[in-house]
């Protein structure tokens, strides 16, 4: 079986930085991997690089396959067929992510048209409003009629967060991008979003890379865990035997922390 | 609960509601209503000796008339339109120009988009009326047309350099990435996302231009580089009125206030319409 993302010895420079060396990262379809690292180690980078969207001054070296095409020195428009149908991006900040001056229903439904267009079909008028209405419902966005009228800063973080997650899936991508995707919430919105991930990748067979700095909040939704620091894979492997087992000293403090938290938290009265 | 829902709810009520605005529509609607009016009717013939030279403003003469004995209210009133043709007509082009050149730049390779950069900050430098006066002098011919065009091209500098760092702007903002990675085209994130979004500054920016563009005018005129006679601008009227301006002082101070009236409107207006364009201005 053919890997759906396969990226194999990355590295990434600018002029004078060593950003990312030697990177090994393969997703089959349906796969779900974690991407762990400390802020700084290259995670936001390696998606970044995987949907072909480096800064212009970054030099990639080594080899990215999205889908079975190259995607390192690929053409705008090579990549552009790519992005959406093979992988589309959930990012961490929902309000930037969001264009400030669209309705909510407009924004879901731009990605929602083209696909369909890619696809050979025409979605407009009351058949794509239906649509919409019936994605936001997928993401269980509360009375979806009146937050598709509401422009982003109407509507509070967790439901930006929602709509941003409306607009990856509406793309219908094979793999699903997740950058940090519930570090910008509080506790139980993320947990909320959390269970929303897990609940539509595992019903539309999606390929999910899950990018991380939180172990335990990776450790609940993904199957392999991918550990990065100071843009060198540290560790790698599948998510039960990384925890239990830790073998580099990073990713033992990086547990450890998790426990010592876990233990805070119960010896809370 | 009401909270949210008038959040959230369109707000009609205040979308309209800004004082600023409606002195601005106050203040442009009566040139536009004055300078449609000037095509079908005039007080006077503009060109017709109906008075006594210099007579004072009296019940037959609102404003009085100029040395040739012509009613110095209908020249006004044609100079509301001339006003608007100019300032409409170079607006329009700087913004065509200006914008279509800006976004250019703002997606040009580094070296390209720093020549550009380079060349419109020494067209900055350059004051508006000196350009305007060396495309007129170019075109051989002072007529409107001339004008507006020479007005245009000096205008688009400012327009294509705003539209370049607002883009600019942009382009480093989370939506257009996310835009990017779910495979929106250039083309459709610089009509749906860009446009929109500098829309509200580039609108302002619009009206300055406008007021530029009839100040700039009036200038042309009363150097004798704008429209010639039968066009009564108010720059011609005010340097018509040069000569006698302690004897008539009416020949100076109408046209002038005529032409105030016409740009402090179009600021005000302006500055309303951003305020209803931008929907994250328009609840507070």
């Amino acid at each position: 079986m053919s890997a759906l993302l396969d990226i194999k010895q990355l590295s990434l420079h600018t002029e004078n930085v060593r950003l990312l060396y030697g990177v090994d990262l393969t997703i089959a379809p349906g796969e779900r991997v974690g991407l762990i690292g400390e802020s700084g180690s290259g995670k936001s980078l390696t998606a970044m690089a995987a949907t072909g969207l480096l800064p212009t001054n970054i030099r990639a070296s080594g080899s990215i396959t999205l889908a079975g095409r190259p995607v390192i020195d690929a053409s705008e428009h090579q990549l552009n067929l790519l992005r959406g149908s093979a992988a589309a991006v959930v990012f961490q900040e929902p309000l930037t992510a969001l264009d400030p001056l669209m309705r909510i229903g407009r924004q879901i439904a731009e990605p929602l048209r083209r696909r369909a267009a890619r696809d050979g079909q025409r979605l407009s008028g009351t058949e794509l409003d239906a649509a919409v209405l019936a994605m936001m419902g997928d993401v269980a966005l509360p009375d979806p009629e009146r937050i598709a009228r509401a422009y982003p800063h109407e509507i509070s973080g967790g439901q930006r967060q929602r709509v941003a997650i409306a607009m990856a899936l509406a793309c219908k991508p094979s793999l699903l991008i997740a950058d940090e995707p519930t570090t910008a919430l509080d506790v139980t919105t993320q947990a909320e979003i959390l269970c929303l991930l897990d609940r539509l990748v595992r019903e539309r067979n999606m390929a999910l890379l899950f990018i991380s700095h939180d172990l335990p909040v990776v450790a609940g939704i993904v199957d392999r865990v991918v550990v990065l620091r100071q843009g060198e894979v540290v560790e790698a492997g599948p998510v039960h035997q990384v925890f239990a087992h830790p073998q580099h000293a990073y990713t033992q403090s990086l547990v450890a922390a998790a426990h010592a938290f876990d233990t805070a938290l119960g010896a809370a009265p | 609960m009401t909270t949210l829902d008038q959040i959230a709810a369109p707000n009609r009520r205040r979308r309209f509601g800004s004082l600023t605005l409606w002195a601005g529509i106050a203040l442009v609607g009566i040139h536009i209503a004055v300078g449609l009016l000037t095509v079908v009717w005039s007080p006077y013939d503009p060109s017709g000796m109906t008075g006594g030279r210099l007579e004072a403003p009296s019940w037959l003469h609102w404003a009085g008339t100029d040395r040739l004995g012509r009613d110095f209210l209908t020249q006004i009133m044609i100079g509301s339109r001339i006003a608007l043709i100019v300032g409409t007509g170079a607006a329009a082009i700087g913004a065509i120009i200006g914008v279509t050149l800006g976004l250019l730049a703002a997606f040009a390779t580094k070296l390209l988009d720093d020549a550009f950069a380079a060349t419109l900050d020494i067209l900055i430098a350059f004051p508006t009326l000196l350009i305007a006066m060396l495309v007129v002098a170019a075109a051989d011919t002072a007529n409107l047309g001339s004008a507006i065009f020479a007005l245009g091209i000096a205008l688009s500098a400012i327009v294509a350099r705003l539209t370049r760092i607002l883009t600019k702007r942009v382009l480093l903002l989370d939506y257009i990435t996310a835009a990017r990675t779910s495979g929106t085209s250039w083309l459709g994130i610089v009509f749906r996302h860009i446009l929109p979004n500098i829309w509200p500054t580039l609108s302002v920016s619009f009206a300055l231009q406008f007021g530029l563009a009839a100040i700039a005018e009036a200038s042309l005129s009363y150097l004798g580089l704008g429209a010639p006679p039968p066009n009564a601008s108010w720059g011609r009227l005010l340097q018509e009125a040069q000569g006698t301006v302690y004897t008539a002082p009416i020949g100076a101070i109408a046209p002038g206030i005529a032409l105030v009236s016409l740009v402090i409107g179009i600021n005000l207006l302006a500055d309303g319409l951003r305020d209803s364009v931008d929907p994250t201005r328009r609840a507070r």
